[in-house]
C-alpha cells in the first residue's frame, strides 16, 4: 500500500518514520503527480498559513481534494486539521474545506502554553503532543468524534477524512498511524 | 488528564514544525505581514536587520518590547526575537512577552564573555548559532532546542554558512569511525557529556533541528543550504534589503520547498531585481561568527 506525506513544510520526516515502522511504501508529495496511486495522504504538522499558501500556489490543493472525492483517505495533524476544516477561527487559511468542523487556531495560546499528555484513542491510551495547537470547537452532522481531552474534541472523522489537533508523529506510539492505515485499506 | 508543559520534547517539537520553512527577519508589523503573506513559517522580530547593525556599529541589544508585541499582534505564525549572548534578563523579558522562540544571537553584542544563557532554566525554547559540532553540542547541553549555522549575518555572502554546515556534517561523519575511547576523548575535548556525543553518532545528525542562517540572499542560496542538509532557512537582511522584498521572500520560500528541483529554482529566480548589497568576508571589520564559543 502506498501512502503519501504532504512535503511542503513541517513534521514530514516524523510521519515518514512512523509509517515506515508499519512497513508501508511512503511517498513524499510535492507535486500533483506524486498523488498517483496513493491510498492515503497525511498532511503533517507545521504552519497552516504557510502550507495553505503553497498548496494553492502550486495547484496541489485542488488535486488533493479531487483524489479525496475519488476515495483517497486523508489525515491532517494539527496544521493539517486546520487545512481540512471548513470553518477556521483566528485568521484566514487557504484550506481544502473537506470536513464539516469548526477549528480555532492557536487555541491554547502561544508556545509556552504547549503541552503533552495522554489521550484515549481506539480504546488505548496514547501519548499526545499539543504544540501551539488548534481546538475543534464543534463538528457537523455525520462527523464522528474519535477522541476528547477534558471534554474537548481532539480527533474526528467523516468517511475517510480524519483530523487530529495533536502530533502522534512526535511520539514512539504508532497506534494512530496503524488505525489510519486500516482506514486507508477499507 | 495531567498535562506536562515546557518539556524538551515540546521545545524541540516547535522547531520540528518549522522544518522545510523560511524564518524571516522583520523590523515592523508591516514587514511581518509581507513575510507571512509570502509564506514564512515564522518571523524574527528585531529593531535593525544585521546589515544595518554592521553599518551602524555600536552596541546592538534586544528590541523594544513594544515593537515585538506589535508584530505578535499582526501575524498568526510563531514570532521569535533575539537576546545578546549571556543576557538572561533580556531572555526573561522575551519569555514574559510570550515570544515563541528566543535566538541567543551573535548578531547582537555579547553581554557575557564567559557564559551563554542557561537555557534549560527557561520555559520558552531557544535557538543558538554554531560553526561546528562542538559548539552546537555545548549549546544543546545548555538547553538549546534548535541550532542554526552562524554564517556571517548581514553580508549577503553565503560562504560562511556553507563552511559551518560542511564542518558540522564532516564532524558528525567522523564520529562513525571513532571507538569508545576516542568518543570519550572527543566529548572531553569539546566539554560535553559523552551521552550527547553518542546520541549524535547514533542519529547521524544533531538531536535537534538545524537551520541555515547568515548570508542567505537568493533562492539558490536557500536551496544550496537545504541540499547541504539543513532543515530550513533563516533569512535576515536578504529580503527587506533587496529591491523587491515581497517577490524575493516568496521566491525563497518556494525555493526552500523545491530545493531539489532545478526547473522550479530557475523559474522562481527570474526577475527578482537587485539582491541586497553584499560584502566580502575578508573585508569585514567585525566577524559576528567569532562571538560565542
Amino acid at each position: 500500500m502506498k501512502i503519501g506525506v504532504l512535503d511542503i513544510q513541517g513534521s514530514v520526516d516524523e510521519h515518514i518514520i512512523s509509517l515506515k515502522k508499519l512497513g508501508v511504501h511512503v511517498v513524499r508529495v510535492k507535486k500533483p503527480e506524486d498523488l498517483e496511486g496513493l491510498k492515503g495522504l497525511i498532511i503533517p504538522g507545521g504552519e497552516s498559513t504557510t502550507i495553505g499558501k503553497l498548496l494553492k500556489r502550486f495547484g496541489l490543493g485542488e488535486e488533493i481534494a479531487k483524489k479525496v472525492q475519488d476515495g483517497m483517505a486523508i489525515w491532517g495533524t494539527c496544521a493539517g486539521a486546520i487545512l481540512l476544516a471548513n470553518q477556521v477561527i483566528g485568521g484566514e487559511v487557504d484550506g481544502l474545506n473537506l470536513i464539516d468542523a469548526k477549528v480555532q487556531r492557536n487555541a491554547y495560546g502561544r508556545q509556552i502554553d504547549s503541552f503533552e499528555t495522554k489521550i484515549e484513542f481506539a480504546n488505548t491510551k496514547i501519548p499526545a503532543v499539543f504544540i501551539r495547537a488548534p481546538k475543534i470547537l464543534n463538528v457537523g452532522d455525520g462527523v464522528e468524534i474519535l477522541s476528547k481531552l477534558d471534554g474537548e474534541i481532539v480527533a474526528a472523522k467523516k468517511d475517510k477524512i480524519v483530523i487530529s489537533t495533536f502530533h502522534p508523529e512526535l511520539t514512539d506510539s504508532t497506534v494512530f498511524h496503524q488505525w489510519f492505515l486500516e482506514l486507508c485499506e477499507q | 488528564m495531567e498535562r506536562d508543559q515546557n518539556t524538551l520534547k515540546l521545545k524541540k517539537g516547535l522547531a520540528q514544525m518549522l522544518k522545510g520553512g523560511v524564518i524571516m527577519d522583520v523590523v515592523n508589523p508591516e514587514q511581518a505581514r509581507i513575510a507571512e503573506e509570502a509564506g514564512a513559517c515564522a518571523v524574527m522580530a528585531l529593531e535593525r536587520v544585521p546589515s544595518d547593525i554592521r553599518r551602524d556599529g555600536g552596541v546592538a541589544r534586544m528590541s523594544d518590547p513594544q515593537m515585538i508585541k506589535g508584530i505578535m499582534e499582526v501575524v498568526t505564525i510563531p514570532v521569535m526575537a533575539k537576546v545578546r549572548i549571556g543576557h538572561f534578563v533580556e531572555a526573561q523579558i522575551l519569555q514574559f512577552l510570550g515570544t515563541d522562540y528566543i535566538d541567543e544571537s551573535e548578531v547582537l553584542t555579547p553581554a557575557d564573555e564567559q557564559y551563554h544563557v542557561d537555557k534549560s532554566k527557561f520555559e520558552v525554547p531557544f535557538v543558538c548559532g554554531a560553526r561546528n559540532l562542538g559548539e552546537a553540542l555545548r549549546r544543546i547541553a545548555e538547553g538549546a532546542a534548535m541550532i542554526r549555522t552562524k554564517g556571517e549575518a548581514g553580508t549577503g555572502n553565503v560562504v560562511e554558512a556553507v563552511r559551518h554546515m560542511r564542518t558540522m556534517t564532516e564532524e558528525i561523519a567522523a564520529l562513525k569511525e571513532m571507538n569508545e575511547n576516542q568518543l570519550a576523548d572527543y566529548a572531553k575535548e569539546q566539554r560535553v557529556a559523552l551521552e550527547l556525543v553518542k546520541e549524535v553518532k547514533e542519529l547521524e545528525r544533531l538531536p535537534v533541528v538545524n537551520f541555515a542562517a547568515g548570508g542567505i540572499a537568493t533562492p539558490a542560496d536557500a536551496a544550496l543550504m537545504m541540499q547541504l542538509g539543513c532543515d530550513g532557512v533563516f533569512v535576515g537582511s536578504g529580503i527587506f534589503k533587496s529591491s523587491d522584498p515581497a517577490g524575493r521572500a516568496k521566491a525563497i520560500v518556494e525555493a526552500t520547498m523545491h530545493y531539489n528541483d532545478p526547473a522550479i529554482l530557475a523559474k522562481v529566480s527570474e526577475g527578482l531585481g537587485e539582491a541586497m548589497q553584499s560584502l566580502e568576508i575578508k573585508d569585514l571589520e567585525n566577524k559576528f561568527a567569532d562571538r560565542g564559543w
